[in-house]
């Protein structure tokens, strides 16, 4: 191959081929296939991306366009990406799991000519919004299965794709090396959009040079070398899966890993035993929801065992993975736990072999952060958004706060507004939204600062703590601060409580609606032999309101040790009768609470909360995942929860 | 519907009659299934419907009749040679080894495939191990195919029900059978589940091509998804044709909803 593309490795492709010469036999990518672990080697990948490249040039795929991938993580989709860019082209992934509807806005935005789907589920969803989208061109689809009868010429097989590229690179053999050559590092080399916690999705447009300083300064922050391995489950329209699976795996050449399904994720994730691991809180959250409750369902001996040990790791687990002084016998019971307890339990979750863990995308409750350190797997927070490459924060080995998310990046400037906002500036910046130079004027200042619109403050030691949402962080009547996303998160620690929205803003008490947890609740009722049909019936139960109403008094007792957060103590709550779901519009399709939705959908019970009632009827339309309607009715119960007195002290 | 050719008659049944004792379960019974048809048996309770299945397949010899099979006229046989000659089957209510794993249950459906003896399979050598990769590749498509890939190393006693439905369809799938005999595979099933079930079968039947022949209670699937039905009442025929025939058909309404006398 010429080396013409290679002058400097400042754009994805020219990254690509770059690995293909010098670790050309290295897997860079694996998925699991009829139940064993296929790879692909660099070279592989850069064969395939040059035929994806080439036939999507002989389809007439021009410099500039969009094309928008959608699916789960698979290998072709991943290569697909860099194919796209090959061209000078842009990849737009979307959120797989959205109907055709939602998707429509955001494919309309971005005016793509192209679209690469997963199988059949993907093209279908396309070709029922076809009519609205006359700029779509061409569908590519990568699974085959079902796709035996669309005989429309517009719909492509991929490998046929590939056999055309490759007959388009046998006879124009300089074509890609020219294309390659042509791309410059500050040419948008993804599109992604923002999840729209606030208004319509915004294309964000980001450059190969912002992705590659921030894949860089991670890799030398955490010292990441190409013998890594990342499973790569999370949407692809997700900027952590960007970063992490593509823009990292592209600069320090590891392998990403894609698990057969959605479903097998938990199973993968222990076969592939990941070096380098990234997830959402809730995924951390759900696991340690899984493991305590079959730890509630062990022997008696074992669970003595473990909750012992937890105990000791505890006490000195987090301080002994940040190498600091631990006493000798501490340490040598430790030394137990690990072999009794905290080896096995890491070999369950599949983090035996991880150096680095990060979470991000939502603030990580302390006492669940605190577990998975004191087991000695080096989770760690970071923080950043989609306009800055998910790279603005990481927190150094060795000296991790609990509640801060670390120090400034490599490269990256941070700085606190006089109205406490979050501002920053670097080269991962987003170059603009796509097309909305409102938009981008807006987000950026005058002196090239980009606002977060999230607040927060740095500590003695230069770390930066998140309070809330700028425009969330509210105060209550008496003045005193309000951050409902902070009690949000304490709620949610307890494994009975999936979900919690607080409200308080310029009223005189705080009260939430309370989500519980289906898996952990129903497992907890089963044991004391409490019948229930249902997620509507199990929310109702005496017996749940009491277990939910404990919860809340524990967090009004921290609350109140919390100085400028004690009048936030939750004073009235109620456990909603359905689950707060993307598909009713309550939540992102990243999880986040819309809170201002849901106070207005709701806003019979919020009345009846700060009413004073002690029972509120509602009947609520809920939508099925395969788009009928139907109706959840319910008389809730409201509940008073024990609250503690403020002590004030003299400022 | 789609390009899928059905072609000519494989099994034909004439005249079958089958009686236990002095009772007629069967009589004088005549249909015919073609190729790469789906093809439904209706009827009341105790109409004969999974005594027809077990006709097909070798389990009950009829008394009187011929059955055709693929041009040749069948003897008296055993449910292992129907197995051989691709016939496979479900069961109304599931027939599955509970405490072994998913893949393991589907393994077994492989039974009349390999060719390794006792011996080389006990010490796991040579022809036997390279046999069990190949036919462990088959039911992994098989396991793709059903998308049941989560659940591939549970021991099928604590899967659900619908779960276990369509494991049992998986393990008849991996004898790579040319005809499926399903003995109401939806019963006891939610609308979810049954929706899930009308699309596997309506996949194998497409993109396998296999012939399918179905026994099912809920007339929506039966009338969805089937090509012809045969109607049976108290061991006779009383109607055949396309779903909208036997609709129509007077003697199959008065069957299902009773007539005023």
């Amino acid at each position: 191959m010429p080396d013409t593309a290679d002058r400097a490795l400042d754009t994805f492709p020219r990254l690509l081929f770059h690995h293909a010469r010098v670790r050309g036999d290295k897997a860079a990518m694996r998925e699991k296939d009829l139940g064993i672990w296929q790879s692909w080697t660099w070279a592989d990948v850069a064969e395939h991306v040059r035929a994806l490249a080439c036939g999507l040039a002989a389809l007439g795929f021009r410099r500039g366009d969009n094309l928008a991938i959608i699916g789960d993580n698979r290998p072709r989709l991943y290569m697909m990406m860099t194919a796209v860019q090959c061209l000078g082209g842009v990849p737009v992934p979307l959120y797989q799991d959205a109907v055709g509807a939602e998707m429509l806005f955001v494919l309309q935005d971005a005016g793509v000519r192209f679209a690469l789907a997963e199988d059949q589920e993907q093209v279908d969803k396309l070709l029922e919004i076809q009519e609205q989208l006359p700029s779509l061109e061409h569908i590519v689809y990568d699974d085959p299965r079902g796709m035996r009868h669309y005989t429309q010429p517009f719909i492509h097989d991929i490998d046929e794709l590939m056999a055309m590229g490759r007959i388009h690179d046998q006879n124009h053999p300089d074509f890609l090396d020219g294309e390659v050559a042509l791309g410059k590092t500050d040419d948008v080399s993804v599109m992604l959009y923002t999840s729209g916690t606030t208004g319509k999705p915004k294309g964000v447009c980001q450059t190969h040079d912002a992705f590659i300083s921030s894949g860089r300064g991670g890799c030398e922050f955490d010292k990441l070398t190409d013998a890594e391995d990342i499973l790569s489950y999370l949407p692809m329209a997700w900027v952590g899966d960007h970063l992490f699976s593509f823009a990292q795996a592209q600069v320090a050449g590891f392998t990403i890993n894609c698990p057969e399904s959605g479903d097998t994720v938990m199973t993968d994730l222990r076969e592939i035993g990941p070096t380098y691991y990234f997830a959402p809180p809730r995924v951390f959250e759900n696991l340690l929801t899984q493991v305590m409750i079959r730890m509630e369902d062990a022997g008696a001996i074992k669970q003595k065992m473990f909750h012992y040990f937890m105990g000791v790791a505890r006490r000195c687990g987090a301080e002994i993975l940040d190498g600091k002084s631990v006493g000798l016998g501490d340490r040598l019971l430790y030394a137990l736990g690990h072999l009794f307890v905290y080896g096995p339990l890491k070999n369950v979750l599949g983090m035996s072999r991880i150096r680095v863990a990060y979470t991000a995308g939502a603030a990580i409750g302390p006492d669940l952060f605190r577990f998975y350190r004191s087991i000695g797997i080096n989770l760690k927070q970071l923080y950043g958004q989609t306009e800055t490459c998910a790279y603005v924060c990481l927190q150094p080995d060795g000296q991790i706060k609990l509640d801060s998310v670390g120090m400034a990046a490599p490269g990256v400037e941070v700085k606190i507004a006089n109205s406490g906002e979050i501002l920053v500036k670097g080269p991962m910046l987003l170059k603009g939204y796509y097309q909305r130079p409102d938009a981008t004027a807006e987000s950026i200042n005058a002196d090239g600062y980009f606002m977060t619109g999230d607040a927060g403050f740095f500590d003695d030691d230069g770390h930066l703590k998140i309070i809330d949402r700028a425009k969330d962080v509210g105060k209550l009547a008496n003045g005193a601060m309000f951050a409902p996303n902070y009690i949000e998160n304490k709620l949610k620690f307890f494994p009975h409580i999936k979900e919690a929205v607080c409200f308080g803003h310029d009223r005189d008490m705080v009260c939430a609606f309370i989500n519980i947890d289906v898996g952990a609740v129903g497992n907890w009722a089963e044991r004391r032999g409490i019948a229930y049909s249902g997620y509507t019936d199990l929310a109702g139960k005496t017996e749940v309101l009491g277990l939910i109403q404990e919860c809340v008094e524990k967090i009004n007792a921290e609350l109140v040790q919390e100085g400028m957060l004690a009048d936030s103590q939750v004073h009235r709550f109620l456990v909603l009768h359905k689950e707060l779901d993307p598909d009713d519009d309550e939540l992102t399709r990243t999880r986040k609470v819309r809170r201002g939705f849901i106070s207005e959908k709701y806003a019979a019970l919020i009345e009846a909360l700060y009413g004073g009632k002690t029972s509120q009827y509602i009947e609520t339309e809920v939508k099925f995942e395969d788009g009928r309607r139907g109706k959840v009715a319910a008389d809730l119960q409201i509940r008073d929860a024990k609250t503690l007195p403020v002590v004030k002290k003299a400022a | 519907m789609n390009g899928r050719q059905i072609g000519d008659v494989i099994l034909d049944l004439q005249n079958i009659s089958l009686r236990f004792g002095g009772v007629k379960a069967l009589t004088d019974i005549s249909f015919d299934v073609r190729e790469h048809e789906i093809r439904a048996i209706i009827g009341p309770n105790g109409a004969g419907k999974s005594s027809m299945l077990n006709v097909i397949n070798g389990v009950y010899h009829p008394q009187e009749g011929r059955i055709v099979f693929h041009g040749e006229e069948r003897r008296k046989m055993e449910p292992h040679m129907a197995a051989m000659q691709g016939i496979a089957r479900t069961f109304q209510n599931i027939a599955l080894f509970k405490g072994m794993s998913v893949l393991d249950n589907i393994m077994t459906g492989r039974i009349t495939k390999m060719k390794a003896n006792f011996l080389e399979q006990a010490i796991h050598v040579g022809r036997a191990r390279r046999e069990e990769l190949a036919h462990r590749r088959k039911v992994e498509e098989v396991i793709d195919f059903l998308e049941i890939q989560h659940i591939r190393k549970t021991p099928v006693g604590r899967l659900p029900y619908g779960l276990q439905k369509r494991v049992e369809l998986a393990r008849a799938l991996a004898a790579e059978p040319s005809m499926l005999l399903l003995d109401e595979p939806m019963a006891g099933m939610n609308v979810e589940e049954k929706q899930d079930m009308c699309r596997f079968i309506l996949d194998v039947n497409d993109q396998m091509g296999t012939t399918i022949v179905l026994i099912e209670h809920d007339m929506g699937v039966v009338m969805d998804i089937s090509d012809r039905v045969v109607v049976l009442d108290y061991g006779k025929k009383i109607g055949d044709g396309t779903p909208d025939d036997v609709r129509s058909n007077e003697e199959v309404i008065s069957a299902y909803l009773g007539v005023a006398h």
